[in-house]
């Protein structure tokens, strides 16, 4: 009933808001002196806080890039932990400018709720966790099984899609949660616990027993994952747009926290542009031309906030694989800067 | 100027607009407009601002298919069904899970109620505490506290605690064999139904000759043995046109049979234990309302404590608590959406959940959702009332 309450109160806010939210979000969070940013309430390697308050992961360091990009520091940004099932309307709504929550790119998301993806900074895909006694090895297996998702997901319809497909039975338990989910599926509720693979290497961490459970092979889906911003303010757009292609861009010229003061000084004619010591780029988004430079320097290139939060050195120990640079094979690309 | 008939003073002419009547019939109507303009404004400025940002609106989806699985079906459903039916499966979980608590709640209410009134002081203090705890506790950690903490550590399907006539019990719920209704089952439940009838004819005669002679006459084993007889001959005359449909272990769980899942139970105990709490103050204030001279009226007259209770007390008390009964059945209602965190698919669950989220229709699900909430709301209190006016004491 609470959740009914606040759902009736973002609607109404909703309805409320609409001339101080469509437009001018740049300036607005100018005015603010901080980015809000729509955040996961907990998954590692993505975004979750400490007990201090301290936010680390993927898509929380997105929102410091863009923080840095505006003020020239990552620290001017404000959390809002939004649940799988609030976080299309708190943006709608004007609660938070921008959602960078492990949130999946889909025709329908963009053309009813009024928002839109600004790209795509981890490409995913579903997957099935099991415990290791059931002695499962293949999704396929799973005929007959009882499978607990979370709610106000893509993961839900997957599911359905999954087991329709391949004439398969299953039985859903559905949550409001993925922290009541994922422990209905520790205490034997379920024989499977799905959401995207890079969700479950990260929740397979906050089990009692993380090495009972293994991750099925097969991918069910594509989940492309991304920041999402209202529609109807090109500028915002834009601006979360290129942060996440500067931050693509400064790993492909090998620019990083690093070398970022050598780099400054270089000759070569791209490096200037980027960086902004030739050209306009910085001002043509309503900000600095030095806003790469401030993105690198505040958080690094998107190599570093891989491996920072989820690579192969962190309890995620995720690979690149898709993710990686077009140029190594991946799916990553951005449109050059010039 | 009329001519004074009945020894009235004469009703001076008014103007209209000074006639009280139409006074307020005018303001009546302007509050009505003003309220009507001000619901029409609300409508016209929500759908105006959900179009310009681009916001789907409108009950289009509703016929749209659903696309998603839901773990408790009362009517057929399938994820090839419409948000639509999913809309109703949602409502029918409602009131289902409503309706088992509201039955339990008040009998466990009523129970700890007139405990915590005993004259045992054990007894007494006991009710007092679960009482104490109950109402305290937030009710999310109670169901919690069922789901996880209780049922939760029920085996898992392979250790199945097996029960005699082919029932399971593991985390998955209670497994028990589905009865397969053959058609001629219908011969029996005549029999049945008529005996029934029977029964109650006779019962009502033997009432009827007891009031007249002072003596009840023996129907009691005749009937008793006929309702049970009778449709058993017919059963077996009949072909035993029943069945069962046993679960059989499969490599998950059983499948087959009939499962009673976790989710409903734990929300049936959790919402009957914490309501009861409430309940049981209610029945307890109804029972002290009763004026002690009742109870001493009663003694004096030799009947027991129970009977006192019974045939005295509570007659008076049910006037104070069915009142308080009925806030208490729209709270449990209510509380009821607390099932998604324990995920028992109710209408919160499914309809304001998982299709607002589909769909992202916000305003549309949060009305429905409203809407239908008061009409449970309407329509359990016009019922409670309709009870309360049954029980109300005729005065004569
Ligand atoms: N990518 C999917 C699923 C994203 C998602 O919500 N994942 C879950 C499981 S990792 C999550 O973040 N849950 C955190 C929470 O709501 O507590 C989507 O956009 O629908």
């Amino acid at each position: 009933m609470k959740k009914l309450i606040a759902a009736a109160v973002v609607a109404a806010a909703s309805v409320g808001l609409v001339t101080a939210a469509s437009a001018g979000t740049l300036d607005n969070v100018k005015a603010k002196g901080q980015v809000v940013c729509g955040a996961n309430p907990g998954t590692a390697g993505f975004g979750v806080p400490d007990q201090k308050g301290n936010w680390t992961g993927l898509d929380v360091d997105y929102c410091r890039a863009i923080a840095a990009a505006i003020f020239n520091d990552p620290t001017k940004v404000k959390f809002v932990p939004l649940s799988s099932k609030d976080r299309f309307t708190a943006l709608a709504s004007g609660e938070v400018d921008v959602l960078i929550r492990n949130s999946t790119w889909t025709m329908s998301r963009e053309t009813t709720l009024g928002i839109i993806w600004a790209g795509v900074n981890f490409y995913d895909g579903q997957g099935f966790m099991v415990n290791k006694k059931l002695n499962v090895k293949s999704a396929k297996e799973l005929n007959g099984a009882s499978i607990c998702v979370q709610q106000g997901t893509t993961t839900e319809l997957n599911l359905a899609d999954y087991f329709r497909s391949n004439k398969m039975d299953y039985k859903v338990v559905t949550f409001g949660t993925s922290e009541e989910a994922l422990k209905a599926y520790d205490s034997g509720r379920c024989d499977s616990y799905t959401t995207d693979r890079s969700g479950l290497a990260a929740d397979r961490l906050s089990m009692a027993k993380p090495d009972d459970h293994i991750i099925l092979p097969e991918v069910i889906s594509k989940e492309p994952l991304g920041p999402v911003v209202r529609q109807g303010d090109d500028q915002w757009l834009n601006l979360v747009k290129w942060v996440h292609y500067a931050l693509l861009t400064t790993e492909e010229l090998g620019i990083n926290s690093k070398n970022i003061d050598e780099k400054v000084k270089a000759e070569d004619p791209e490096v200037k542009r980027v960086l902004g010591t030739e050209g306009k780029f910085g001002e043509s988004l309503g900000l600095s031309n030095a806003w790469v430079v401030q993105i690198v320097k505040g958080v690094g290139n998107y190599e570093e906030l891989f491996e920072r939060n989820v690579g192969p050195n962190t309890p995620l120990q995720l690979a690149r694989s898709s993710n990686a640079l077009w140029s190594k094979g991946g799916l990553q690309y951005a449109p050059p800067i010039r | 100027m009329s001519v004074d008939i009945g020894g009235r003073p004469s009703e001076a002419k008014v103007v209209f607009y000074n006639d009280p009547r139409i006074r307020s019939l005018f303001f009546q109507l302007l509050l009505l407009g003003l309220i009507v303009a001000l619901f029409w404004f609300a409508y016209d400025n929500t759908v105006a601002n959900l179009r310009k940002r681009n916001i789907a609106q409108g009950f289009a989806f509703w016929d749209v298919e659903a696309g998603f699985d839901i773990s408790q079906t009362l009517i057929s459903y399938s994820a090839a069904s419409s948000y639509g039916r999913a809309f109703w499966v949602g409502l029918l979980n409602t009131m289902l899970v409503s309706l088992v608590s509201i039955f339990f709640a008040t009998i466990l209410g009523v129970i700890i109620g007139i405990l915590r009134l005993s004259r045992n002081w054990l007894v007494a203090k006991l009710a007092t505490v679960y009482v104490e705890i109950f109402r305290n506790v937030p009710l999310l950690l109670i169901l919690y506290f069922w789901y996880r903490g209780v049922l939760g550590l029920l085996p898992e399907p392979r250790d199945s605690i097996k029960l005699p006539a082919d029932i399971f019990l593991n985390t998955r719920g209670l497994l028990m064999p589905k009865p397969v209704f053959a058609e001629a089952f219908v011969y029996p439940l005549i029999a049945f139904v008529s005996t029934v009838i029977l029964g109650a004819v006779l019962f009502w005669w033997a009432r009827r000759v007891q009031a007249r002679t002072g003596q009840r006459p023996k129907a009691g084993l005749f009937s008793t043995s006929m309702i049970i007889g009778l449709p058993l001959i017919v059963f077996f005359l009949s072909g035993s046109p029943l069945s069962f449909d046993v679960p059989v272990q499969g490599r998950f769980n059983a499948s087959g049979g009939m499962t009673l899942p976790p989710e409903f139970v734990s929300l049936v105990i959790g919402l009957t234990t914490y309501t009861a709490a409430f309940i049981a103050e209610n029945v307890r204030a109804g029972i002290i309302a009763i004026s002690k001279g009742q109870t001493e009226a009663a003694q004096a007259l030799g009947l027991s404590h129970g009977q006192t209770i019974r045939l005295v007390i509570m007659p008076q008390a049910l006037r104070v608590i069915v009142p308080l009964l009925n806030s208490e059945y729209l709270s449990l209602t209510k509380n009821s959406s607390l099932g998604v965190s324990i995920g028992y698919p109710d209408l919160v669950n499914v309809f304001t959940g998982t299709v607002l989220n589909q769909t992202g229709q916000a305003v549309e699900m949060v009305s429905v959702t409203m809407l239908v909430y008061l009409t449970l709301s309407l329509l359990t209190s016009a019922f409670m009332n309709w009870f309360n006016r049954r029980v109300a004491l005729v005065e004569r």
